[in-house]
């Protein structure tokens, strides 16, 4: 690097003393190295048009995007929505994007749970315990996501026996090399009472949690509001749907020749990939968790056991939403990071929007509407993320004051 | 002014600035050597070995076009590429001919900006099960999960197949040739399916190759070929009339040993093919000379039957390995579809 | 008046603390400081002790030491396939190079190697010249000798590179452009001129707001769509330029954040003794700019080192491409290729990963005794 005690060998003559050359004046300059760049870039992207153009004429193409209402002809492996061979080439992306937000979204929840408990761990003063945590980071983060993905998938496999021979639980749930296989909900009509019923118990939760609240402040009582709530919160979506006359009924999966047909599937390369990313991301988040928690000063930590908390209550009230405030900016990040990396799918196989956008560029040859859309897809999701995040850590500081 | 735009821009993308304007033929000649996609390693069509030599019949097909263009049928660069890579690689120019097991249909012909310059392989679409399942047909697959390369005209063929005999199925596809090989002997999925040369090539490299078996249904029809742009009628007449040459070639009986004799055969046919020069009742030369047509030189053909072979000297090489018979590969006077136009 | 969440009734009393000297109570202190956590620390230790003995046994007891063949990988209950590793060992790390050229490489390694250990062990004098070399020349070093075609070198194209060779040239080739261009990006960013600091901060954040596959598919497939018709740049060319452009806009943060942690006196002082912005960024901001984000900048390494993993799916073959490819040798698939193949690209690549960040730490406690936080 360069040294920093070198000095200017000569200081420069102060610029256009008197006579204030315009040439000088750095408005004017400012101004012109504006006016510069923008000419630059609208002669580089007239360029790259002019000859994207010239290009896609030559090859007897054009642009646009009416290709998206085209038959697909081809067939994922999983797929949240109705999709089959027959949809069009635009229902093959969404159900490619549907896949990566759930992805993503039990990535991020997962990969966040286990971030906790490690950078948690990590700080432990047990040192087998600390040491396990160190020991699964440094491996783990160290090794490429993608080599990470392909070891997954190779030893969710390997392990598991075929369809014939497969694990099965309460004789309904069933786990074999073409993945785990559950029965599927049908709710008829008259659901929604069930559904009725679970929102109430949502909104008396928030009540009864807020009232909580107030008779702590005024008498100092703990009401254990989440031991109360939980059970009703599960409970009562049942007793809806009892009331209703039980308009429910599970499909259950049967096996039938090769595959068990009816129920629900979760496909090993699903699960590899959660794996992997959940794995791979948790000790990116450990490592902001640990950092947060030992930027909240020591006086903290000593005061919450002055005043006799537990060491997990002293976590849980005290340092943990202090720490919050460091965490919650680079944990974005790492969402973040989750969401793009969750684009590797593609190299195991599980039908995402990278991997439908690829399948559908390779069958329709519209490399620059397919990338085009990749494109902007994965940065609102990026941007929609980074809002979540900013809102977040706006409440965040709120409650923190 | 273009020009100076092109040189500055040729410095700053230094490397291998390759063009890829209309003119295919003139570039290839400038540069001294063919850029030829072909797979990522499928044996008996375009298969690397340890040192990076290229063998198949893809790639003999590569080396037949060098062979008639420059003379040499070692000019040639190969761009491994994957099924899904293969025709945006082509339209950009980043290569210059396609010889990678590549199905004909109309989509790709009309909407893509290519051409297909003929077909070198007849092949169609198979099945391959482990022997221990006891499947004997295609037709008892319902309900098998079955594994395949994605961005390939076999993913569409199956959606086809199971949807025609009222079946379904669950595809498991990858972008990669070796993960859908693993995920089948791993057993993620009953059914593996490809064009059946791949089938009867790829099973070699499992491991355990006796404990799999092809199915005897083909579903589909998959004339492969070599692929060039739309629209480059000089380059497309070349690539197509190096396959032709080598078909004829197999026809007349000349081949790589004893096209060297038969240059001094009688048969006009023969004369044609390698412009050999005939004499004139009154003793001149009479110019023979078909190469000419193309933008090459007198000994296009020759050379190509001379450094390459003939078109049943390149199966026997690379495919005989396999076990594959010629069947629909024979020439059409042998009972096959191979059937090339006369150079006359 | 009384606080309702003051105690009014004494709490009940405690028993007398456990003692907290002697080794007992150490080891207590260490391994089982409450029941619960004792327990875990027996859970984790059996579950390590399991784990370790497993791969233990896999790569080491029941492993495949010496075969000419798959034969001996295929048999029931054989480990890792070492002769497999042992066979491909040459082709991981130079890829198709000509055997009889790969003493350029070999060079290559070594000054790069050199150079590199010249600039990141503090104590080595000539960092300046040092970076002249590693960041201008080297590169050209590199390029002229591993391209070959000139000064009687033998040609060798890009698609007979491959390898560990790839992968740290996709490495180093990303780091060394993406510097300077990190640089004037988060300059741009926080320059005053609002069309420059638009378009530099939409540029970061667009390359950051998509996946590096995207990156890399678009300068792979649509680069040449966009150039004039007849330019058309190498494969390995395309994948580095993607590389280059995506790590560029994250070197832009690191370089921001260091920009960010230069006091602004820092600048005020320089503007006073009537340095230009040049000038002033040059010789007194940089030069302390950069010198705080080295940690940044060697953990952007260590990340892009492992993305370059990624370059294998547009076809390019890097280590881990080549790697893969080779299980599909009829020679040597087998039942444990795959695995073996994967447990040493996963030790390489750890390897390489684990001791740079071991001197991101090192160098970050080195400065930390100049610059607290």
């Amino acid at each position: 690097m360069t040294d920093i005690s070198q000095q200017p060998k000569s200081v420069p003559p102060p610029a256009a003393a008197s006579g204030e050359s315009w040439f000088y004046n750095p408005k004017i300059r400012g101004y012109a190295s504006q006016i510069i760049v923008v000419l630059l870039l609208l002669w580089g992207l007239s360029e790259i048009i002019g000859n994207t153009q010239a290009n896609l004429k030559k090859l007897n193409q054009n642009f646009g995007f009416d290709f998206l209402t085209q038959a697909a002809g081809f067939d994922l492996s999983t797929s949240l929505i109705e999709y089959s061979s027959n949809s069009t080439y635009g229902r093959a992306i969404v159900a490619g994007l549907l896949n990566t937000i759930l992805v993503a979204v039990l990535g991020i929840i997962f990969a966040t749970i286990i971030g906790f408990v490690v950078g948690v761990m990590r700080l432990s003063k047990n040192r087998v315990v600390a040491g396990a945590a160190t020991l699964y980071i440094e491996l783990i983060r160290n090794i490429p996501l993608l080599l990470q993905i392909f070891m997954w998938y190779a030893l969710v496999l390997k392990p598991l026996p075929g369809v014939k021979d497969a694990y099965s639980f309460f004789g309904s749930i069933f786990l074999s090399k073409k993945g785990i296989v559950m029965p599927h909900p049908n709710f008829g009509s008259g659901a929604w009472i069930g559904l009725l019923f679970l929102i109430v118990a949502l909104i008396g939760t928030w009540l009864f949690r807020k009232r909580a609240r107030k008779r702590q402040d005024e008498t100092g009582k703990i009401t254990p509001v989440w031991l109360i709530s939980i059970p009703i919160i599960i409970l009562s979506p049942f007793v809806g749907l009892a009331l209703a006359g039980w308009p429910l009924h599970f499909d259950y999966p049967e096996l039938k020749g090769f595959n068990f047909t009816s129920g629900m599937t979760i496909v090993p390369e699903m699960a590899a990939l959660l794996i992997a990313l959940i794995v791979y991301s948790a000790t990116f988040i450990a490592e902001t968790v640990r950092s947060g928690i030992q930027a909240v000063s020591h006086g903290q930590s000593e005061a919450s056991s002055a005043l006799g908390l537990s060491r997990g209550m002293a976590l849980r009230l005290v340092i943990i939403p202090q720490a919050m405030r460091v965490i919650i900016p680079p944990l974005a990040s790492q969402y973040l990071n989750l969401t793009k990396n969750s684009s590797l799918a593609i190299a195991v196989g599980f039908p995402d929007l990278m991997y439908a956008g690829g399948t559908v560029n390779n069958q329709s040859g519209k490399a620059i509407e397919v990338v085009f859309i990749l494109m902007v897809v994965y940065l609102s999701l990026s941007l929609l993320t980074a809002a979540f995040m900013n809102w977040f850590n706006s409440r965040m500081k709120m409650v923190e004051r | 002014m273009k020009l100076l735009k092109l040189l500055a821009l040729s410095t700053v993308f230094g490397l291998t600035a390759a063009a890829a304007n209309a003119a295919t033929l003139d570039d290839v000649k400038a540069k001294g050597f063919v850029q030829c996609g072909v797979s990522q390693g499928l044996i008996g069509f375009s298969n690397p070995d340890e040192s990076n030599n290229w063998t198949g019949l893809d790639v003999d097909f590569c080396k037949a076009v060098a062979a008639a263009v420059l003379g040499d049928a070692t000019k040639v660069k190969y761009s491994p590429l994957s099924a899904k890579e293969r025709f945006t690689a082509l339209q950009s120019g980043a290569i210059d001919v396609l010889s990678r097991n590549s199905t004909w249909t109309m989509s790709r012909d009309t909407t893509l900006g290519l051409s297909f310059a003929g077909v070198t392989y007849y092949d169609g679409q198979g099945f391959m099960v482990p022997t221990k399942l006891g499947v004997k047909s295609a037709l008892e697959l319902n309900g098998a999960s079955v594994c395949t390369q994605t961005g390939t005209t076999t993913e569409l063929n199956l959606a086809d197949y199971f949807k025609a005999n009222k079946m379904e199925y669950k595809i498991v596809a990858f972008e990669k040739n070796e993960e859908v090989l693993k995920a089948y002997q791993e057993g993620r999925c009953d059914v593996f399916t490809t064009d059946q040369s791949g089938l009867y090539a790829e099973v070699l490299k499992f491991a355990n190759p006796a404990d799999h078996m092809v199915l005897p249904e083909i579903i589909s029809k998959e004339p492969l070929g070599p692929v060039v742009r739309q629209g480059d009628a000089a380059w497309f007449n070349v690539v197509k009339w190096t396959y032709y040459a080598t078909l004829n070639a197999e026809e007349l009986g000349v081949t790589s040993k004893n096209v060297d004799e038969m240059k001094a055969s009688a048969n006009p046919e023969i004369q044609r093919l390698l412009s050999v020069k005939v004499k004139n009742p009154d003793g001149t030369d009479a110019d023979n000379d078909f190469g000419k047509g193309l933008g090459l030189g007198p000994d296009w053909a020759y050379n190509i039957v001379k450094q390459v072979g003939n078109y049943g000297e390149i199966f026997e090489r690379n495919l005989a390995q396999l076990k594959i018979a010629r069947g629909k590969n024979a020439l059409w006077n042998a009972g096959g579809l191979q059937y090339a136009p006369p150079i006359r | 008046m009384t606080l309702s969440y003051v105690r009014t009734i004494d709490a009940p009393k405690l028993p007398a603390p456990t003692s907290t000297s002697g080794l007992l109570a150490k080891l207590r202190d260490r391994f089982a400081p409450t029941p619960l956590s004792g327990l875990g620390t027996i859970i984790i230790a059996l579950f390590l002790g399991w784990a370790f003995w497993s791969i233990f046994q896999w790569a080491i007891i029941n492993a495949v030491w010496t075969a000419a063949d798959r034969e001996p990988c295929n048999a029931a209950g054989a480990g890792a396939c070492w002769p497999f590793v042992q066979a491909k060992a040459l082709q991981w790390v130079y890829g198709f190079y000509p055997i009889a050229e790969r003493w350029r490489p070999n060079t290559i390694f070594l000054l790069g190697g050199l150079s590199m250990a010249g600039l990141l062990i503090p104590k080595i004098p000539y960092k300046g010249w040092n970076a002249l070399f590693f960041f201008i020349a080297f590169p050209i070093i590199a390029y002229v000798l591993l391209t070959g075609g000139r000064f009687g070198l033998e040609a060798v194209g890009t698609e007979q590179w491959g390898g560990l060779l790839v992968t740290l040239i996709v490495a180093i080739t990303g780091i060394v452009a993406s510097l300077p261009l990190g640089i004037l990006l988060a300059l741009g960013r926080r320059s005053e001129m609002p069309v420059v600091r638009t378009l530099c901060t939409g540029f970061i954040e667009i390359v950051r707001g998509v996946p590096l596959i995207t990156v890399l598919f678009m300068a792979s497939v649509m680069f040449p769509l966009f150039m004039p018709p007849g330019i058309n740049p190498d494969k390995l060319l395309k994948a580095l330029v993607g590389v280059g452009l995506f790590s560029a806009a994250y070197m832009a943060e690191v370089v921001r954040g260091g920009l960010q942690a230069i006091p602004k006196g820092q600048y005020e002082a320089s503007m006073a003794v009537g340095l230009s912005y040049w000038r002033m960024m040059l010789l007194v901001v940089m030069p302390q700019a950069l010198k705080v984000v080295i940690p940044g900048i060697v953990n952007s390494f260590i990340s892009l080192f492992k993305d370059t993993s990624l370059v294998s799916i547009i076809g390019i073959f890097d280590l881990f491409n080549i790697v893969q490819s080779g299980f599909n040798d009829a020679k040597w698939a087998s039942a444990q290729t795959g695995n073996t193949g994967y447990f040493a690209l996963a030790l390489i690549y750890w390897a390489f990963c684990f001791s740079m960040s071991r001197y991101s730490q090192f160098i970050e406690r080195k400065l930390n005794t100049g610059y607290t936080r």
